[in-house]
């Protein structure tokens, strides 16, 4: 029996068109737009003025604090803005625009890195490395990875979950990875654990990738320390929670953090790049992205340099297709709807979704029926029915009471719903609220 | 892009295909054996009952909304006409047809629209249309056509009662189960629905049919129904391992009268059952004890109509004391 999370969970179609498609390296774009905030936490602090030439890797913006993460120079270019600049979020942000400097060969060299194994370096310099390359949890939170490994004072790591799980429906971008990359992940995998002494890693994959499945079985058979577990396929698998207690049976405590439990959680795109600033110095400045939609021409995975438009990456695949109302930044169950598509990919970015006419709008609301379907397919135990009614009609402090704050936004309640309520919208909109008073009465 | 505006809307893009009327034809569909084998034991009777029920649930839905609540008309969302199956499927099948329009009409009107339409009645409309004909009309709602009698027309049929009116009818005067077993239908033909009853209710198979097509769509789950069932087996059980002169053996009980019916397609109602697992377990219960007790006890020979609506009353309540268990509420947080 595969394993899986007993409690909730839905599966939706998984319409995962690009799992066949290996990642191609996107053409370097003429300018790049970088956000200062593409992380949870503290804005990075720019370091950089304008008409100031700056090279590949080169910091531009400065961690801003502790849950804060460095930003480096995804091209070789000069620096012609530094603006407000709308971005995934709808909002703006500052971001610091450069233009790529079209002679400089740094910006075109394409040579296949070789595999380097021997992990040299100090456990104090790896961690470093990891917090001044500005890795962050590369899954689509984007929580500075630094912190999650900073232990305190008694805490200890037991495993070290490697969440390859990728349940969102059409996303395929950490799917390629892990079967172009098996080894560097693996890598990655023993770098983290002798930087931090975990004695035992599992690897945590969906049953519909098999191929990955197989091809980290054989490079780790000889490995005690590193495993892999088959999962049954099921959304939100992906969820830390879910994941620790799909693995390993145990449950974080309400309102706690994985390392309560002894566990720590990296995404494989995290352990990838933990593995390239370790072994090559190379700070994070690009990632795979799935650029996805039933009726994109050629729909496929590419390594992206941060802050390349959207549209490029639309344009690569054959341009936005006739009848097309809705592009998604991120998977279908949990990416934000873009207004334009000048916004820059991020840190965070794992797919595009491009989705036509019929599928694009909500069906009209209509009375709940009280059929317990949402109160069923919750992964955390809540009643959305009753978190909707609270917070439509401003009982915030019941809502809080009844564990409002504990959803995790997966959205498993709105999609199974059959009068079609908008139960995640109110959700998110009561969350909102409830944490503001919160903090006021604190 | 260029046709039409871009469509914003948060988080999630898809949505799976079930939808409120796709579930209520599930449970039409689900009803189908059930009505099949009616119409054969009962003839046009029963088509004519089902037919009057359906048409004026609709129509009263339709003015009520249209004319005295001058809301939006819900008609197309399939539940009021599945209420007129529903209350159909508890009626005789000789029942004037004047009745049964008063029926639907307590059952839209009151039981439905007055609480605010699909979703926030607190009882289940079908069966307070039931109970109101059969506490109005106690007569005429207990006496049933004899089966496989006169199928080809309605009224003038010879009647008689059901297996459970008449047990508790010979009990009154003093006979015994086995005396009062030699006049009753086998338990054969009470699987099968060749007996005296409401016109959805007889035919034990054909239900646990429609029940088993519920349970693999999903529509419901097995926690009402199974131990709903488990429970009034026990309570009568019990009292039939006292005495099996003067009670009636716990598998007659489950497969006569409404028990059946009530447990897939009665209690089960999606709007007036609770909304948890736990929840539900307790509700089935409350139902099966209060089933057994009506049954062994009471006035009436039956008692699943009230027993469920009874426990419709406490759905609330048990919505609120049983909750599912929250991710991670086992263990305390050690940080704080």
């Amino acid at each position: 029996m595969l394993k899986t999370f007993p409690k909730g969970g839905i599966h939706p179609e998984e319409n995962k068109i690009t799992s066949a498609i290996s990642i191609k390296r996107m053409s370097v774009p003429k300018s790049v737009s970088v956000p200062i905030a593409q992380h949870i936490g503290i804005p990075a602090e720019i370091i950089v003025e304008r008409k100031q030439k700056v090279v590949k890797g080169e910091i531009i913006a400065r961690s801003g604090g502790f849950v804060s993460s460095n930003i480096h120079a995804p091209v070789a270019g000069t620096v012609t803005k530094l603006d407000k600049i709308v971005d995934s979020s709808g909002y703006k942000t500052q971001c610091i625009v450069i233009r790529t400097d079209a002679k400089n060969s740094e910006n075109f060299e394409q040579e296949e890195q070789v595999l380097k194994k021997e992990i040299t370096l100090e456990k104090q310099e790896i961690l470093k490395r990891i917090s001044d390359y500005g890795i962050v949890g590369l899954g689509g939170a984007t929580f500075p990875s630094h912190v999650k490994l900073s232990l305190k004072e008694g805490q200890k790591i037991k495993c070290l979950i490697i969440n390859g799980v990728e349940c969102e429906p059409f996303l395929t971008a950490d799917h390629r990875l892990m079967l172009e990359k098996s080894q560097e992940i693996i890598v990655g995998i023993k770098i983290l654990m002798h930087a931090l002494n975990i004695p035992k890693t599992i690897i945590g994959i969906e049953n519909n990738k098999k191929d990955a499945i197989k091809a980290f079985k054989k490079i780790i058979k000889k490995e005690d320390a590193i495993q892999v577990a088959a999962l049954k396929v099921k959304y939100p698998q992906g969820g830390e929670k879910q994941l620790i207690k799909a693995i390993l049976n145990k449950e974080v405590p309400k309102n706690g953090l994985p390392i309560d439990v002894g566990v720590v959680v990296h995404n494989v795109g995290t352990i990838y790049a933990i593995y390239k600033a370790v072994q090559y110095n190379e700070p994070l400045t690009e990632r795979v992205i799935t650029v996805t939609g039933k009726h994109l021409e050629k729909p496929c995975n590419f390594w992206v340099k941060i802050g390349t438009p959207i549209k490029d990456l639309i344009n690569e695949v054959g341009g936005i297709p006739e009848g097309t109302r809705k592009i998604v930044n991120g998977g279908p169950m949990m990416g934000k709807a873009l207004k334009s598509t000048d916004v820059p990919v991020t840190k965070g970015t794992s797919g595009i979704l491009v989705i036509s006419e019929e599928e694009a709008s909500r069906k009209e609301s209509k009375n709940c029926i009280r059929c317990s379907a949402c109160v069923f397919v919750c992964p955390m135990g809540l009643e959305p029915y009753l978190l909707m009614n609270l917070a439509e009609r401003g009982m915030y402090e019941k809502a809080g009471k009844e564990d409002i704050n504990t959803c995790i936004e997966c959205g498993s309640c709105s999609y199974v719903c059959p009068s079609h309520r908008p139960l995640l919208d109110y959700i998110r909109f009561g969350k909102n609220i409830v944490r503001k008073l919160e903090t006021e009465k604190n | 892009m260029s046709t039409s505006p871009i469509i914003i809307s948060a988080s999630p893009h898809v949505h799976s295909d079930r939808t409120s009327k796709k579930l209520m034809y599930d449970v039409l569909i689900a009803l189908v054996p059930a009505f099949l084998v009616a119409i054969y034991v009962f003839g046009i009777g029963a088509l004519i009952v089902t037919s009057v029920a359906v048409i004026s649930c609709i129509l009263f839905e339709y003015m009520i909304q249209r004319f005295l609540l001058k809301s939006a008309v819900t008609i197309s969302d399939g539940s009021a006409l599945l209420t007129g199956v529903l209350l159909a499927f508890n009626l005789p099948s000789n029942l004037p047809i004047w009745m049964i329009i008063v029926g639907s009409l307590v059952a839209i009107g009151v039981a439905k629209l007055s609480f605010g339409g699909l979703g926030f009645n607190i009882f289940n409309p079908a069966l307070v249309g039931r109970v109101f004909l059969l506490i109005s009309f106690p007569v005429q709602m207990t006496s049933w056509p004899v089966p496989l009698n006169n199928q080809f027309t309605f009224v003038d049929a010879s009647t008689g009662a059901t297996i459970l009116g008449q047990i508790k009818e010979g009990l009154l005067y003093g006979d015994t189960i086995s005396e009062i077993s030699a006049n009753i239908p086998s338990n054969l033909n009470l699987l099968l629905g060749f007996s005296g009853g409401s016109i959805g209710e007889i035919s034990v198979i054909a239900l646990i049919i429609g029940g088993l097509f519920l349970m693999i769509r999903k529509v419901i789950t097995w926690h009402i129904p199974l131990v709903f069932l488990a429970t009034l087996f026990v309570v009568t059980g019990l009292f039939w391992m006292i005495d099996p002169e003067q009670y009636l053996s716990p598998i007659t009980h489950l497969i006569s009268g409404g028990a059946i019916l009530g447990a897939f397609f009665m209690a089960t109602d999606l709007v007036t059952s609770p909304m948890t697992k736990k929840g539900m377990i307790v509700f089935a219960v409350g139902i099966g004890i209060i089933t057994a007790v009506i049954r062994l006890f009471g006035a009436y020979p039956e008692g699943v109509s009230f027993a469920i609506l009874i426990m419709n009353a406490f759905v609330p309540l048990i919505n609120t004391y049983f909750k599912p268990k929250r991710f991670g509420s086992a263990i305390k947080s050690k940080i704080v």
